[in-house]
């Protein structure tokens, strides 16, 4: 093995971990990229909440964000891992089901980047939308369209335009968080490498690899973020 | 169901974690603040290669996971022979050490942005005041650039010691026994993962939430011109009438 160079370590072939690899950094991609989403459904709710929400909404999202931020991401994974199985067995115990069931990992995983991310969006959607100026909206009212004509043609393109660095700061911290995913069992870029290092006692490269492919994912999706951002602040005045 | 006992009783078994979380990010937070400083200068630094090297370090640093990081510090390096049969082996083999080093130079990474931006705020006013003033460049820096450049980066050193707190919680991977270790433990011990985990949650919000209303206080204290008085007139404007 350790007269193995690094192209036939991680070559493509049947005993290459160059696939394996490559998969794993599809997976970590996918667990990321739904809980992103997920996250940004939330934050749309969360942030609508906290700016037009009564007394009781207002405070609901408000504890969440204030929870959501201040516990470690660890905590939520193993809640939606571990609790929800409990959860599961339990309901399934009443249906006459004996023994456990648990949430696939990769479920649980998304979920919990959701939630946690989810609080995140709160904040950068509801900064956003605060920092679209009232004249605007005024000016919608004042020709005659309706209220979701004016979220949809005025408020939330303009939100974006001001929500993107946001968002693009938040899809990196979920990247990353999705590394804490591979405690689910989910064969991402970590645990991956976890397998790969305990097979060939060669962690240092596997971790090494993992950590490069990483920044190539970080790297990529900065390029497309900023890619977008220029985009959608077409035609606005540079400060 | 949930019960409130064990909630207690979960609560007590992971209160003696405490004192190692917060050591880990005390020890972490002051040695990555430490570290950011200097990384922050050589990212502005007009000689090339020191610019370039600081901006690899962060880039590298940012854009990957920290548990990768522990991982490949704690695991890693243990394979390489001039540290593993080198006089680091001390260090290099104790979960906790390792723990710190990832922590330390993953938070350096992010906090030398921060100084970074601090500095770059110093109004160039001043820097000439202290000039024409026949300030040397040490005690300008000492009396003039790091104080302002302090006071403006000081939110973002805020958010960075609750996030401390919270990453602190990977050191459990590498089988550091802090909080989050212990109820690992906990729950493999009595498959009561809920209770265990809302005890948890409820400690580790509670640290956060103190540090968060430390910082403030502190930003409150460095920046006494945006400091009400009792008729809402700021302290300069009645200072000067």
């Amino acid at each position: 093995m350790a007269d193995q160079t690094l192209l036939q370590l991680f070559s493509f072939g049947p005993d290459g971990w160059g696939a394996p690899m490559l998969r794993a950094a599809g997976m970590t991609v996918a667990v990321a990229a739904c809980g992103y989403l997920l996250g940004g459904v939330i934050g749309i709710f969360g942030a609508w909440a906290k700016l037009a929400g009564g007394r009781v909404l207002r405070g609901a999202a408000e504890t969440y964000t204030t929870v959501l931020r201040g516990i470690p991401d660890l905590l939520v994974i193993f809640l939606f891992y571990f609790g929800a199985g409990v959860a599961l067995s339990k309901i399934a115990g009443l249906f006459g089901h004996v023994g456990f069931i648990s949430l696939p990992g990769f479920v649980a995983g998304f979920l919990a980047i959701g939630i946690v991310s989810g609080a995140y969006h709160t904040e950068v959607i509801r900064a956003a939308v605060m920092a679209v100026s009232k004249g605007e909206i005024e000016a919608a009212t004042a020709i005659g369209m309706g209220r979701f004509l004016i979220f949809r043609r005025i408020l939330a393109p303009l939100a974006l335009r001001s929500a993107l660095p946001g968002l693009g700061n938040v899809w990196q911290l979920v990247l990353k968080e999705a590394a804490l995913v591979s405690v689910t069992g989910v064969v991402e870029l970590v645990r991956q490498a976890q397998m790969g290092a305990r097979s060939t006692r060669d962690p240092f490269t596997f971790f090494l690899v993992a950590a490069l492919l990483y920044l190539c994912i970080t790297t990529v999706s900065g390029l497309l973020f900023q890619a977008a951002e220029a985009r959608v602040g077409r035609g606005a005045r540079r400060t | 169901m949930i019960e409130l006992s064990f909630i207690w009783e979960a609560f007590l078994t992971l209160l003696p974690g405490v004192p190692l979380t917060l050591q880990l990010a005390a020890v972490s937070f002051v040695l990555g603040a430490a570290l950011a400083v200097p990384v922050a200068m050589m990212r502005m630094a007009r000689n090339r290669i020191l610019a370039a090297t600081a901006k690899l370090y962060i880039t590298v640093f940012r854009g990957t996971p920290l548990l990768l990081q522990i991982f490949l510090i704690y695991y890693g390096l243990a394979q390489v022979d001039f540290i593993r049969h080198g006089p680091l082996w001390v260090l290099f083999r104790d979960p906790y050490f390792c723990a710190i080093l990832a922590l330390t130079l993953n938070m350096a990474a992010y906090a030398s942005e921060a100084v970074r931006g601090g500095l770059l705020s110093v109004p160039h006013g001043q820097i000439e005041a202290a000039r024409a003033g026949g300030m040397s460049r040490p005690l300008m820096l000492r009396r003039i650039i790091l104080p302002l450049a302090m006071r403006q980066s000081l939110p973002a050193f805020g958010n960075e010691l609750i996030i401390m707190i919270k990453s602190t919680s990977l050191a459990s991977m590498i089988t550091v026994m802090e909080i989050t270790g212990l109820a690992s433990r906990l729950m493999s011990e009595t498959y009561r993962v809920v209770e265990v985990l809302l005890a948890a949650g409820a400690i580790y919000l509670t640290m956060s939430f103190l540090s968060a209303r430390g910082v403030r206080a502190l930003e409150h204290w460095l920046n006494p011109q945006l400091r009400n008085v009792a008729g809402g007139m700021p302290e300069l404007e009645r200072g000067a009438a």
